[in-house]
């Protein structure tokens, strides 16, 4: 397997310039976001929440789409040990991606919006979205030509291109007055395919994750495992019917909640322990010459085990209808996108565009440094969400309660340290953002 | 090593019963609770239309900075709503809302309160970790 990219500059460099980039308007979103929760009004007549909340997300969730599909056009070639199978059909899918979110962006600033929890923009402009990821598929289909005898993350790769179109389709069913009308009912399919989109391009992160696992220790031994293929079909398991967990407290079919129940998030586990395992595998010398990645998939580890911790605790019911709808939901959100998503794809942000000329240079002590910093403030602002979180579930428990404004006043102190955290969290990303673009 | 036919007879398994599962969701709706009409069909085309999830929640699912509205039709009442709506508050615009609009998506809040309860105090914990609500 090639050590590095196929060229010094891979023909995927664009997605990651654009991902980086949406990820830094994201940050500054987020903090925008933060903000008006400490200080009530603050620019409620330019970019009040309902225009901040979608700017942030669909900035951050392109960021992970791009980068992921970046990461895997890119590792298929490393795969097939061939060029993809059409380059202008990568540059087609860029091009029509870059405009469906400059638009879309656009649209959320003017006060246009596609008004869905929570990755949401008028339908019209899914259609392109729908188109480029229509061009992907394709090119990732022709390129690896079928699954016999593959690893198993070409079977992720596949599956998460195949089920990102379907679940993305299905999000947009509310537009037929038939499941718009019932409002229960469009908010069981909304969540059914919500909860499954998330799982699709996970998919494709974590098929990423294992092709560089078997990279870094040049070894094909984990991605033909029993375990891996566990992984595989539990988390394909998860993806279609565990979405239920969101809907607990919604008067929808009780098969629905139950089914999710006990399909629980067990996907983390055993790719956690896919992790451990290859990790304990490596020598110091490979750690070595691919550590800036290996640190990135090594914190993702360790966000891994918080996220399923809180993430089985969501899963039983009579437990989440205290968490539900408090701030531990965003804290579960932000663990699994930041401390998951974002540390892996890094990972492979740093193997894919790290030059061979600039690998030898590396300044080890900053790189640890900031990387250090990061998981420090993403731990602080992500247990701030949780004290945050408790409290208000402890508001919406209690028999006789204060007005919601009042509670959320009693908030401050918890949103002014998540902000504070939030800073630093996004100072610490910023300086591994420059790293990235400089390392090429 | 995982045999390839065991692979493909697993993932065809898994493939109908999700699509088999999803054909039951689209078709097996739950029963509509609260009287519908054209106003509340408009009304939350308006509830999109100004983002307002992503403030507001509808059973504990939306934005944190404003309340949950699931049950304020009757938890609040009418002229609450509207006031709110006509003029704002001190973190939501005024969104210069028509007399129409504000009749629509207080007949949408109406229909959603009608639909069920989401206080989650009036929610039983089950020994086996399920949950029900009191009727």
């Amino acid at each position: 397997m090639e050590p590095s990219s196929l060229s010094n500059k891979p023909n995927s460099y664009n997605y990651f310039v654009v991902a980086l980039f949406l990820l830094s308007a994201g940050l500054v979103f987020g903090l925008l976001g933060a903000l008006q929760y400490i200080i009530p009004g603050f620019l409620k007549e330019y970019l009040s929440f309902e225009k901040i909340r979608p700017l942030h997300v669909s900035s951050v969730v392109f960021w992970i789409i791009l980068a992921a599909t970046g990461s895997t056009l890119t590792y298929v070639q490393q795969h097939t040990k061939r060029k993809i199978y059409s380059s202008f059909l990568m540059k087609a899918q860029l091009a029509i991606f870059v405009f469906a979110i400059a638009i879309i962006l656009i649209s959320y600033i003017i006060g246009v919006f596609g008004g869905r929890e929570y990755w949401e923009f008028p339908p019209l402009l899914a259609l392109p979205i729908a188109i480029g990821w229509i061009l992907f598929l394709f090119n990732v289909f022709k390129s690896l030509k079928g699954l016999r005898n593959q690893p198993v993350y070409v079977w992720m790769w596949m599956t998460g291109c195949v089920f990102f179109l379907f679940t993305f389709l299905e999000s947009y069913l509310w537009i037929f007055p038939y499941f718009r009308n019932n409002i229960i009912h469009d908010m069981t399919i909304q969540w059914k395919s919500y909860g499954s989109i998330v799982g699709s391009w996970n998919m494709l992160i974590y098929g990423c994750s294992i092709f560089l696992m078997d990279k870094i220790s040049e070894s094909t031994h984990y991605s033909y495992s029993r375990i891996a293929f566990s992984l595989y079909f539990l988390g394909l398991f998860n993806l279609m019917f565990n979405w239920g967990h969101h809907i607990y407290t919604l008067p929808t079919h009780d098969y629905v909640k139950n089914i999710s129940y006990l399909v629980s998030m067990t996907e983390l586990l055993i790719f956690g322990r896919i992790i451990y395992s290859w990790k304990s595998s490596l020598t110091q010398a490979r750690k070595n010459l691919h550590i800036e990645s290996y640190r990135f998939l090594l914190a993702a580890d360790i966000w891994v085990f918080l996220t399923l911790f809180l993430a089985i605790l969501m899963s039983i019911p009579s437990i989440n209808v205290y968490t539900h709808g408090t701030h531990i939901t965003v804290a579960h959100t932000m663990g699994a996108t930041i401390g998951i998503n974002t540390m892996l794809l890094f990972a492979f942000c740093f193997d894919i565009l790290k030059s061979k000329n600039n690998a030898a240079n590396t300044n080890h002590k900053y790189s640890l440094i900031s990387w250090a910093f990061t998981n420090i403030s993403l731990l602080i602002f992500w247990i701030t969400l949780i004290v945050a979180g408790v409290l208000k579930a402890k508001w919406q428990m209690a028999q006789t309660q204060i007005p919601f404004s009042s509670m959320m006043k009693s908030l401050q102190p918890a949103f002014i340290i998540f902000f504070l955290a939030g800073c630093a969290l996004v100072l610490g990303l910023v300086a591994i953002i420059q790293r990235i673009l400089r390392s090429n | 090593m995982v045999s390839e036919s065991f692979k493909y007879i697993t993932a065809t398994f898994l493939l109908v019963s999700f699509l088999t599962y999803s054909l039951v969701l689209y078709f097996h709706s739950p029963p509509p609770l609260g009287q519908s009409t054209e106003s509340t069909a408009a009304g939350k085309l308006l509830w999109q239309k100004y983002n307002c999830t992503a403030c507001h929640q509808i059973y504990g699912l939306g934005g944190y900075l404003g309340p949950d509205l699931t049950n304020v039709y009757s938890k609040k009442g009418i002229q609450h709503i509207k006031a709110f709506l006509k003029t704002g508050s001190n973190t939501m615009p005024d969104y210069h809302l028509s007399d129409d609009e504000i009749e629509s998506i207080c007949d949408f809040l109406k229909v959603i309160d009608a639909s069920g309860n989401s206080d989650p105090r009036l929610f039983i914990k089950n020994s086996n970790g399920t949950i029900q609500l009191i009727q």
